[in-house]
């Protein structure tokens, strides 16, 4: 029964839609739900990448850039050409899709570390145009995000955006379940434990990694995006080589291919340079060697660790 | 017009030529087995006619139809399965999973009914895991349905192997080296499994050293030396074509084959 409760998607879901509900009736103050809300952000992000490199086994080193694509297109719709902020973050969607289909469609066919080096190019490439177009970016400084009004209602305050992107993430979280028990995720799960047994199958390998690539430049704009209107900023930092790197780390911390995974890659990743902060010059080398450690304790990633040693101990 | 056909294939690797010339047919309901030495171009025959390889001389057609240069993936959406010598299982998955992928042909579910979850992709995660269920049942796997592929037994993934193939509904089913590695028990299942794949109208082309099961199951047996045709015939011919004899068991064996025999 609980073995049951552990693999199911609405077990899943329920728990994370509980998490999000309780941590603000314990949060002391308005901070942490502003901690919170980037971890569920970040998470966000990390999601698509969950789908990416944990179901279909493709690396991708410059995932930041769609993060930007989405950032900006928050940023610049509503600037230069007066466009509603919500619909902006459907266009910037759209855009980082298209881009990803266009640009995943020649180097999907690397792999492993060639993979890796070519998206890390992609996401340089992004990083640069974001800090050189400054009339369009703002430069390096960035540029100002207009905030977002919904139906009159004006969308700002740490404990709304902690709502909205609490939601958006419980939405990641639903798409990403739904498609992990789909014909669609056994083939991604399938290509990543062998190309060629998959292509004897009769699954197009090359549109299927590309599937999945489009499906994470979406998330990740969308995480940009609403990163962006919550920030009321975005700067070419956003779209950084250090984002690209920690996106990764995060699922790979978390668990790679758990949705679960991802969040709580993220929250670590979020969560402890601030909790460390009072270790001043060493904060750091601290976070470093806790990544350290925890890859080398649970080298499966923190929620399929736990969850095997929980269907263990039920067995 | 023959179901399988392959007409004079070749391909070279840095001037090494690995398969020369070689051709042969296939009906359906046949057993057609290839052997020969170690080296002699078996599995690199069957990944030219997979699609793996693309042929640099020769042609292969199904019922006519010319498939040579062709991605395995769409080979297998004519109806070509295969199995591969160095298990290529999908380790991380349950025996059952392995099998659905198998049927990734038969499954008619958009994206984006996946993604939202819609009837439409758990109505056909249903029927691919109840025809999944079947053929696991069929090669004698249903009780480990549920267990990790990485835990099973070599005997039981070869097996497996089969029946992800089999899930495809091929027209033609290239088994390499099916029961190497397994003992008597495992062999004979095969040996009876192949039978009963043939028996249902598909074209088995089988790579295989276990002697015994070749000439027990054959139709047809096609012996490869050094990439090239040495012999085809039934088994009985090839079992007695000097050539054979002597590449398998070289120009000593043969002498000491001959005095043995007086």
């Amino acid at each position: 029964m609980l073995a049951r409760v552990l693999r199911s998607r609405l077990a899943t879901l329920l728990f994370l839609a509980a998490v999000i509900a309780v941590i603000p009736f314990l949060a002391p103050s308005a901070f942490y739900l502003r901690v919170a809300a980037v971890v569920w952000v970040f998470a966000l992000a990390a999601l698509g990448l969950t789908i990416l490199m944990g179901y279909a086994g493709q690396v991708s080193l410059g995932h930041a850039g769609f993060l930007g694509i989405g950032g900006y297109a928050v940023a610049i719709g509503p600037a230069q050409f007066g466009l509603h902020p919500v619909l902006c973050l459907g266009l910037g969607a759209v855009l980082a899709g298209v881009i990803a289909y266009l640009v995943g469609r020649p180097i999907l066919r690397l792999k492993g570390y060639y993979l890796a080096i070519a998206t890390l190019g992609f996401g340089v490439i992004l990083a640069l145009v974001f800090h050189s177009e400054s009339q369009w970016t703002g430069g390096p400084d960035g540029m100002q995000v207009a905030r977002v009004t919904l139906f009159g209602w004006r969308l700002s305050g740490a404990a709304n955006w902690y709502w909205v992107t609490g939601g958006a993430l419980l939405i990641g979280a639903w798409l990403a379940l739904n498609i992990g028990v789909s014909p669609t995720g056994r083939a991604l799960k399938a290509l990543h434990d062998s190309e060629v047994a998959a292509a004897g199958a009769g699954i197009d390998v090359g549109s299927r990694k590309l599937a999945a690539f489009v499906i994470a430049a979406v998330y990740a704009a969308v995480a940009g995006g609403l990163m962006a209107a919550m920030n009321g900023l975005i700067t070419p930092d956003a779209a950084s080589f250090m984002h690209s790197i920690e996106l990764v780390a995060m699922v790979i911390i978390g668990g790679l291919g758990s949705v679960l995974g991802a969040v709580v890659g993220a929250a670590f990743l979020v969560v402890l340079p601030q909790a460390l902060t009072f270790m001043h010059e060493y904060e750091q080398a601290v976070l470093g060697l806790l990544i350290m450690v925890f890859m080398i304790l649970l080298p499966a990633g923190i929620v399929p660790t736990i969850r095997n040693w929980l269907l263990e101990r039920l067995s | 017009m023959s179901l399988l056909s392959v007409e004079g294939l070749g391909i070279s690797f840095g001037g090494v030529v690995a398969v020369d010339n070689v051709g042969f047919a296939v009906e359906a309901g046949q057993v057609f087995s290839i052997i020969g030495p170690n080296g002699a171009g078996k599995t690199t025959l069957f990944n030219l006619v997979t699609g793996i390889y693309t042929p640099l001389r020769g042609r292969v057609t199904m019922n006519g139809e010319l498939l040579t240069g062709l991605p395995p993936h769409v080979l297998a959406r004519r109806g070509m399965s295969r199995t591969f010598q160095n298990l290529q299982i999908f380790f991380r998955m349950s025996a059952l999973e392995n099998v659905m992928v198998g049927r990734h042909m038969a499954e008619r579910s958009s994206l984006l009914a996946d993604l939202f979850g819609l009837p439409a992709s758990g109505r056909q995660n249903g029927v691919t895991r109840d025809a999944a269920l079947a053929l696991l049942a069929r090669v004698g796997l249903a009780d480990v349905a549920q267990a990790t592929a990485g835990s099973l037994s070599y005997g039981a993934l070869k097996r497996l192997e089969i029946a992800r193939a089999l899930a495809a509904d091929p027209k033609v089913l290239l088994l390499d080296e099916p029961a190497a590695g397994c003992n008597a028990v495992e062999t004979e299942a095969i040996d009876h499994l192949i039978g009963e794949i043939a028996k249902s109208g598909i074209a088995v082309v089988l790579i295989e050293h276990d002697m015994k099961l070749v000439m027990k199951i054959s139709d047809r047996v096609l012996v490869l030396a050094q990439g090239r045709r040495l012999a085809e015939g039934t088994p009985r011919e090839v079992r007695e074509n000097p050539a054979v004899i002597a590449a398998y068991l070289g120009e000593h064996g043969t002498r000491e084959a001959d005095r043995a025999h007086g």
